[in-house]
């Protein structure tokens, strides 16, 4: 700081977090108070009625509908975690400790960045023509003789739903893997050897205590994507399941914002519990400040 | 540091674990004929044969890139050997995995697990062999009791000192009790002060198991204080072994004589011959072998001091010269003086 123009610190430090503070108040906090506030409103057909109602809650914790549709996301997360998370961690373990070459990782590496240069609604859409009824899986397994009809739930189903959601999502719980993998040093494994473990036992002892950062932070990202679509689950399932954030895309649709806005604030409330509580488990800014 | 003197070492290891088939067997490292080449490029290793006595403490000293690290690896078996055999007590273990040659590395970086405290660390390889908990985190706690680090035993690793953390390193390669403990440069990251305290400790710990150790380092000193056998290595190859005095007073080339310090190589009638820098004087003219010199530089080094002087064609030697005597008759910077040793101090080297 210059000599003509002090600043006492206090001041110095209030002014460094006025931008930040700005922006969340603005773009985050006040919304959400909108929100839970209009999920307090009656409302009419297209309209709110600015009254304060419980309506929207108690309609919320009466209906069967509220239990189903989070049965259903979860089930959806459960295995759509279990799947990332295999694929994940064994992509990241080949590209960090087999691929020796440097132009392999890198051609690797690519051929996993390149399909986001598309849209995701494009790369989820384009999965119609290869599992519909007349597509491309159902002709090659009708040409081979393996079946005798199309298989029809392929497309339009829980089956196609997660097959969507593990093609968006894989890359989102490897990248956090791979990067807590390239942070152990080869030392570490070969001292790991020496002492006379195996390499499943590498995996076990070492590697998997050394990543539980980068699985958390995948794992957030795999909870908030799942448990915050409604369009994946929409497209792909053919308007047949109903989760959290359909229903809530449903009600927006027929503009009734007030129980749309009453299911927010629950849906928010549980993913936030959710990501709290992985983060009690790891110390994810110690693994960002490394 | 305290050294716990009636902490009996040797129960740790027991004869009979260390060395079974002790008969016949006069030396616990033999290297024939070892090469290591990198895809078809140049060789790191070049062709190298060594033998290393049982319970001997060898030090394999050299420039970077010389191959010692390499060599180092292919014996702990984390390198793979391109030619040649490795013999670990009269076993070849050329192919075999690291865990089952006998050995036991320290690394460089110490690389202790991160997420395990340091008795956990000793006992890592315990827990890989199925023993018992109660009972692995007790033999851990031997082991930290030999390097004197029971009393940080729960300690992270990132909570420890670079010494301790070297200290709990060379205890978890101990606990494996290796038939040979290999370590890569184990005391260069620690500071000058720790690093002759810890080198006491390793020559202690050494003799007290009766195992060989072999040990990588780029500094003479090092070397000639813990070694009782010097390799010397350049370009790959071994340039001499033998005892530290046998390197220091006999060098076989001028580069041994340069790398191991303290001495001059210089040409007289067209011959190599190296002459120790405490033998060479700065004198007026007397007896001896004289070369016209000037004085470059002058260290004071506590009892010793170091003169530098350029002959006439530019070449530099250097002298060391008791403080007594040079203080008796100072030289200056840029005085011309005689450099001078006496015939019988020289040392023939090959050419």
């Amino acid at each position: 700081m210059s000599s003509s123009m002090t600043m006492s610190p206090r001041a110095a430090s209030w002014l460094q977090a006025t931008p930040f503070t700005l922006i969340m108040t603005c773009l985050v906090m006040v919304p959400l108070a909108i929100i839970l506030a209009v999920s307090f409103m009656d409302y009419g057909f297209a309209e709110i009625i600015p009254e304060f109602y419980l309506g929207n809650w108690t309609d919320l914790f009466r209906s069967s509908l509220t239990l189903d549709t989070y049965r259903t996301v979860f089930k959806q997360l459960a295995v759509v975690w279990t799947i990332t998370l295999l694929l994940g961690f064994t992509i990241s373990y080949y590209l960090i400790f087999h691929v020796r070459s440097n132009m392999w990782r890198a051609i690797f590496l690519a051929a996993c960045a390149i399909p986001f240069w598309t849209s995701g609604p494009i790369r989820m859409i384009s999965w119609v023509p290869l599992l519909g009824r007349e597509g491309i899986v159902n002709q090659a397994l009708l040409g081979m003789g393996i079946v005798d009809q199309p298989i029809s739930w392929l497309l339009y189903s829980e089956f196609s739903v997660i097959v969507v959601y593990v093609n968006m999502l894989t890359m989102a719980m490897a990248g956090p893997i791979a990067n807590s993998m390239a942070k152990i040093s080869p030392s570490i494994i070969q001292a790991a050897r020496d002492q006379g473990a195996s390499e499943w036992q590498v995996i076990q002892e070492v590697i998997i205590p050394l990543i539980k950062p980068g699985i958390v932070v995948g794992t957030i990202f795999i909870i908030t994507a799942v448990m915050g679509d409604g369009f994946l689950v929409r497209a792909m399932s053919g308007n047949q399941m109903n989760t959290p954030a359909v229903a809530i895309m449903n009600e927006i649709n027929a503009f009734q914002y007030p129980p749309a806005a009453a299911k927010s604030v629950v849906l928010l409330l549980i993913v936030l519990g959710m990501v709290g509580l992985l983060l009690r488990f790891v110390d994810i800014r110690k693994e960002l400040a490394r | 540091m305290k050294i716990d003197t009636d902490f009996n070492a040797k129960k740790l290891m027991p004869e009979a674990d260390v060395a079974p088939d002790d008969g016949a067997q006069k030396y616990d490292v033999e290297i024939v004929a070892v090469s290591k080449s990198y895809d078809g490029g140049a060789k790191a290793v070049d062709t190298i044969s060594l033998r290393i006595p049982k319970a001997s403490y060898c030090c394999l000293l050299g420039p970077s890139g010389c191959g010692k690290t390499t060599t180092l690896r292919m014996l702990a078996g984390h390198e793979s050997v391109t030619d040649g055999d490795v013999l670990i007590h009269n076993k070849n273990v050329t192919d075999g995995a690291p865990s089952a040659r006998g050995t036991s590395m320290m690394f460089q970086s110490y690389a202790l697990f991160p997420h395990l405290s340091a008795l956990d660390n000793v006992a890592f390889s315990l827990k890989i062999k199925g023993v018992k908990k109660a009972e692995r985190q007790a033999k851990a706690m031997e082991f930290l009791k030999l390097v004197q680090m029971e009393h940080l035993a729960h300690r992270m690793p990132a909570q420890l000192s670079g010494g301790q953390q070297q200290r709990v390193a060379l205890a978890r390669s101990l606990i494996t009790r290796p038939k040979v403990l290999l370590l890569d440069e184990p005391l260069s990251a620690l500071d000058p002060f720790l690093r002759v305290l810890m080198r006491t400790e390793l020559k202690r710990i050494q003799t007290e198991l009766g195992i060989t150790f072999v040990h990588v380092t780029h500094s003479q000193e090092e070397a000639l204080a813990l070694s009782d056998l010097v390799v010397v290595m350049s370009d790959g190859q071994i340039m001499q072994a033998g005892s530290a005095r046998d390197v220091f007073e006999k060098p076989t080339n001028a580069f041994v004589a340069k790398f191991i310090g303290g001495h001059n190589v210089i040409e007289v009638e067209g011959r190599k011959v190296s002459v120790r820098a405490d033998k060479c004087r700065i004198v007026e003219s007397v007896g001896g072998t004289n070369l016209p010199a000037e004085v470059t530089s002058i260290e004071y080094q506590g009892p010793m001091v170091r003169i530098l002087v350029k002959d006439l064609d530019g070449k530099e030697y250097h002298a060391q010269i008791s403080d007594s005597r040079f203080f008796a008759d100072p030289p200056v910077v840029g005085e011309k003086v005689m450099f001078s040793w006496m015939p019988e101090d020289e040392w023939q080297l090959a050419a």
